[in-house]
């Protein structure tokens, strides 16, 4: 894992985390939708904050689309939960809100998750490539990193 | 009560359909290769190409469209610290079990408990 690689994983998290809050908040000032309000549906997204959300959601897709490229599912996931420790101590030290033990110890327990993940190798699992597709050819590094 | 159960609903097809997109979305990255060497060897418009071509790519992002509409849906009849939450931390242990049985990723007993912990502790920050 190099240093670029982290920070790929660093902006999952801070893509995702920044993304959904702006969607949360344009869909509160909507309020609830109906079924039956199908247009109502679709425009949704073309609200600002939504819209401004949906860029951030974009962003953060391209790095975990990356990160997937050389790590597996089960090493990123876990490893860009970091964004939910970030937010509580964003809420936390930043808008002073009071923080309960309960959230502190599940901010443990992420951590904890986090640090039993990255102890392990990023890349474990070797999927046959497709014939279709042109294949790579030269040994990509990542793939024996540890 | 029924708003309540339309929410459980909404949880039940968002972790489906992201799971699904996840495991798809993998698959697409893995059959790629590494972005990083694969654009300073034949650029970025090659490696998107490479990307938009796969079929595993575009049923991959439908499923997590569906999972984003079911999460607007899910918003929109429960509590976002209900629904969010819920969602989030079953996700984490299913894509741990579809991670191991359809992308045959080494889960060892470090990446569960890895799983069983995030998804322990998010559901706490939702308290």
């Amino acid at each position: 894992m190099t240093f670029r690689k982290y920070l790929v994983l660093a902006g999952v998290a801070v893509f995702a985390v920044t993304g959904d809050s702006l969607v949360s908040r344009g869909m509160k000032q909507v309020g609830g939708i109906s079924l039956h309000d199908l247009a109502g549906i679709v425009l949704v997204v073309f609200r600002p904050e939504v819209a401004l959300g949906v860029l951030f959601l974009l962003a953060f897709l391209g790095c975990y689309l990356a990160a997937l490229s050389w790590a597996d599912l089960t090493y990123v996931l876990p490893t860009t939960s970091v964004s939910f420790i970030l937010l509580t101590l964003v809420a936390k030290f930043i808008l002073h809100e009071n923080v309960s033990l309960a959230r502190w110890l599940g901010v443990l327990m992420i951590s904890l998750g986090v640090g039993f993940v990255t102890q392990g190798p990023a890349l474990t699992a070797q999927p046959r490539r497709r014939e279709s597709h042109e294949r790579v050819t030269a040994p990509i590094s990542a793939r024996t990193e540890p | 009560m029924k708003q309540q159960l339309y929410a459980w609903g909404a949880v039940a097809c968002i972790v489906l359909a992201s799971t699904t997109g996840d495991v798809l979305l993998s698959r697409t990255m893995k059959q790629v290769g590494d972005v990083g060497e694969l654009r300073r060897r034949s650029g970025l418009a090659h490696v998107i190409s490479r990307i938009l071509s796969n079929p595993n790519f575009v049923i991959g992002i439908m499923a997590m469209a569906t999972a984003f509409y079911a999460m607007l849906f899910g918003l929109s009849w429960g509590d976002v610290s209900l629904v969010i939450p819920a969602a989030t931390s079953l996700t984490f242990v299913t894509n741990a079990v579809a991670a191991k049985f359809f992308l045959h990723e080494r889960v060892d007993h470090r990446r569960w408990l890895a799983a069983v912990l995030v998804a322990g502790g998010v559901m706490l920050l939702a308290q």
